[in-house]
């Protein structure tokens, strides 16, 4: 389960995190992760019925979505044609595989090409880490890294308070470890 | 580019790692997390602990182990051995790790696999499948091998694949243990049949059996155990060797 993993993941970092779905307790935090479980209109349902959509698109502390976390704050979503969060200007979208060997999920280590941003701070070209999702980001403004499977998708994205991670920064390794860190210290 | 990766498979009983190994530095080397995290550090991509054990104290033994490598190692695990239903997947997702493998409980009831894509998502899901070439072609079989079935591995595979595995595990019984290479015809064919990865596992003895699982089988994962807790193969130097023979591997 991804959100245990985020929390081991963190507490590996010496980082002792609260796991909560109260509104006070996300405002008062010093930093937000916000990770993915399940189908996006099952989330974004949870989300409205516990007031959290609103709770979320207002935070003015740093907040890092992760995996479905990323599409959810994104403006609508294939996945059960889900109006979503509308943080980033973009829509997600379901990979079409092109040739046979594209397989969906994308599922594995994959490079990020072009990383910026402080999320990133100390990054080359080509890092690995890993990811296992059927829905993408295309491209767009607010892309602070790309990643290339069947065709170039938003492996990250950056706009204000607001950090997203297509790929799980908690099951990547020393690479996803950097990326928790430079967050933490953000 | 996504990346080949590389799996090394670590069989548990009683909490114990039951093969020995020939890692230097490490403290316990039956200890399946201190030999799980000695892999993640040499660059294995992802690991895979079967359960092996029969009794009940061994089962919650190894639960404890699953909690203690989702805590302690930072990349992705599947655990296997021992899962005959959804509340097994539950507990084992539970405790921490990213997939379950599910090999004679999804032949004897198939509905299984649909319950935990429906549950916990296909990429949870992982189809594992001994079979044997004979004169029939390829059989599946039960019980680690000991029991054959009336399922072709073709037929299973696509079945499973479409009931919502996420990767099929194919070991071929033939070349399990032999270290003369995986079987990669049969595994081209599933892979080219196939809409999910393919996790070659069975027959590695050498790096050049790699680069062919992957090259000729197009394998998109190869799966290995002796080779690499007996130190023939180091897991650096295997991608250092497949990087040169240009399979895409994570370094």
């Amino acid at each position: 389960m991804y959100i245990y993993s985020v929390i081991h993941a963190l507490q590996r970092l010496g980082v002792n995190p609260i796991l909560t779905d109260n509104p006070e307790e996300l405002q008062k935090a010093d930093k937000v992760l916000f990770p993915g479980q399940g189908e996006a209109s099952n989330a974004m349902r949870y989300l409205r019925e516990h007031g959290l959509d609103k709770v979320i698109t207002e935070l003015k502390n740093p907040i890092l979505g992760i995996c479905i976390g990323q599409q959810l704050m994104c403006r609508h979503s294939e996945e059960g044609d889900t109006e979503c969060l509308g943080i980033f200007d973009a829509d997600v979208l379901r990979f079409k595989p092109q040739r046979h060997e594209d397989k969906v999920p994308h599922m594995g280590w994959n490079q990020l090409e072009g990383p910026t941003s402080e999320l990133f701070k100390g990054f080359g070209e080509g890092e690995f880490v890993y990811f296992v999702h059927s829905y993408y980001v295309p491209v767009c403004e607010n892309t602070i890294a790309t990643t290339q499977y069947i065709i170039p998708f938003s492996a990250a994205l950056h706009k204000d308070n607001f950090y997203a991670t297509q790929f799980h920064p908690e099951k990547s390794g020393s690479v996803g470890e950097r990326i928790i860190k430079n967050f933490l210290e953000l | 580019m996504l990346a080949k990766r590389i799996i090394p498979c670590l069989d548990v009983k009683d909490g114990q790692t039951v093969k020995g190994t020939n890692f230097v530095n490490l403290r316990q080397a039956g200890d399946p997390v201190e030999l799980g995290r000695a892999y993640s550090e040499q660059g294995a991509d992802e690991l895979v602990f079967l359960d092996i054990t029969a009794s009940h104290e061994g089962r919650k033994t190894f639960t404890d182990m699953v909690q203690r490598v989702a805590a302690e190692i930072s990349i992705p695990f599947t655990v296997g051995g021992g899962i005959s239903e959804l509340h097994d997947v539950e507990k084992m997702l539970s405790a921490g790790a990213d997939k379950v493998s599910i090999n004679s409980a999804a032949i004897r009831n198939p509905n299984l696999i649909d319950e935990i894509a429906y549950n916990f998502g296909s990429q949870v899901c992982v189809v594992a499948i001994d079979a044997r070439l004979d004169e029939n072609g390829w059989t599946c079989y039960l019980n680690g091998g000991r029991i054959p079935t009336e399922r072709n591995l073709f037929d299973w595979a696509k079945e499973a694949n479409q009931r919502g595995a996420g990767e099929i595990l194919f070991t071929s019984m033939n070349h399990d243990g032999v270290k003369a290479g995986f079987a990669n015809d049969a595994l081209a064919r599933l892979a080219d049949e196939l809409s999910i990865p393919v996790i070659a596992s069975g027959g590695a003895g050498c790096m050049e059996h790699f680069r062919d699982a992957f090259a000729i089988g197009h394998a998109d994962a190869a799966l290995a155990a002796s080779v690499f807790h007996f130190g023939e193969i180091g897991i650096p130097e295997l991608k250092e060797y497949l990087r040169a023979e240009k399979i895409n591997v994570r370094l």
